[in-house]
């Protein structure tokens, strides 16, 4: 099955990613990475894989496998 | 569907862009083109002294520096000296359409066989956001407070209108705004390397990204600007074509 593999580590937290998530399985994880931004976290049920997430991310943050 | 960062792409190192920004995505979009068409080891990527600079860390590929306003024809004159190479310029549109015109302008005339990739954002982005030759009529810059009067600033300059009628082998415009024009702008890329490829000639590829820093907005409030405002004035596709000589 496919996985979605997160580098948060790189999130500058300009939640793209969640504006463009068809299903809503992006949302802020209320903690701050290690560049001192927000970063996101993803509901893996609600997840279809589409890679928007990973198109849209200017910080490559997101690997689907 | 695998979704994998392309090897071109350094993750390790430090990606200096604002939030929001485009630059990452149409770096990501380069190194997916040159990976398709096994050309990695080829590229010379010829930056311009602004935000487009940091893809010197984030691609692996050869980097030139060019002066401000210059990368368009530093890579003409990469081009002479290494016909075998594949060579992008790699500017912003206050680069590309305001210090550098004349260069873009005669490359065109020359019909130089280099990729020239502009990033539009409609404002110079690393010294501040001051207006530039793409800034939208209205739109308010730190050096244009009370917005951008056509009347005495005249209007936006479209490079699709005037390249359009020169002798050149592709002229397209993409945006980032959506999982969808990403993918095009990714095929228009790849496209333009492919006929550099094949020696057909210069190749301009716009590419509307946008800067929420100096726009005063959030990341996807800036998106949506540039769904409502910026591709209304700047039409989007494929505008010149051509097949070989």
């Amino acid at each position: 099955m496919a996985k979605i593999k997160l580098s948060t580590e790189r999130c500058k937290g300009c939640f793209l990613c969640m504006s463009v998530c068809p299903k809503g399985a992006i949302s802020p994880a209320g903690v701050l990475g290690e560049k001192g931004y927000e970063i996101i976290k993803v509901d893996e049920e609600k997840c279809i894989q589409c890679g928007s997430c990973f198109r849209m991310c200017p910080d490559y943050v997101f690997e689907i496998e | 569907m695998k979704c994998i960062v392309p090897n071109g792409v350094n993750t390790e190192a430090h990606i200096g862009w604002c939030p929001g920004c485009g630059h990452g995505i149409v770096c990501r979009l380069v190194a997916e083109a040159a990976q398709e068409l096994g050309i990695e080891e080829k590229i010379i990527m010829v930056e311009d002294v602004a935000c487009g600079e940091f893809a010197q860390n984030v691609l692996k590929y050869n980097s030139v520096g060019a002066a401000h306003g210059r990368p368009i024809i530093t890579a003409a004159g990469v081009k002479r000296v290494r016909p075998d190479a594949v060579v992008i310029a790699h500017p912003g549109d206050g680069s590309a359409y305001s210090i550098g015109m004349e260069s873009t302008i005669h490359c065109a005339l020359r019909n130089e066989n280099i990729l020239a990739l502009v990033v539009n954002n409609s404002v110079f982005g690393m010294t501040g956001g001051q207006m530039s030759p793409e800034t939208l009529p209205g739109m308010k810059t730190t050096s244009s407070p009370a917005g951008r009067d056509p009347e005495k600033n005249g209007n936006p300059f479209d490079v699709t209108k005037t390249l359009a009628q020169f002798d050149i082998a592709y002229l397209a415009r993409g945006a980032v705004d959506s999982p969808a024009n990403v993918i095009k702008t990714g095929k228009m890329i790849k496209k333009a390397l492919q006929k550099q490829l094949n020696g057909e000639g210069f190749c301009l590829v716009e590419v509307l990204s946008p800067c929420p820093t100096n726009w005063n907005k959030t990341p996807v409030d800036a998106l949506k600007f540039m769904k409502e405002q910026q591709e209304k004035y700047f039409e989007l596709g494929e505008f010149v074509d051509k097949g070989g000589k």
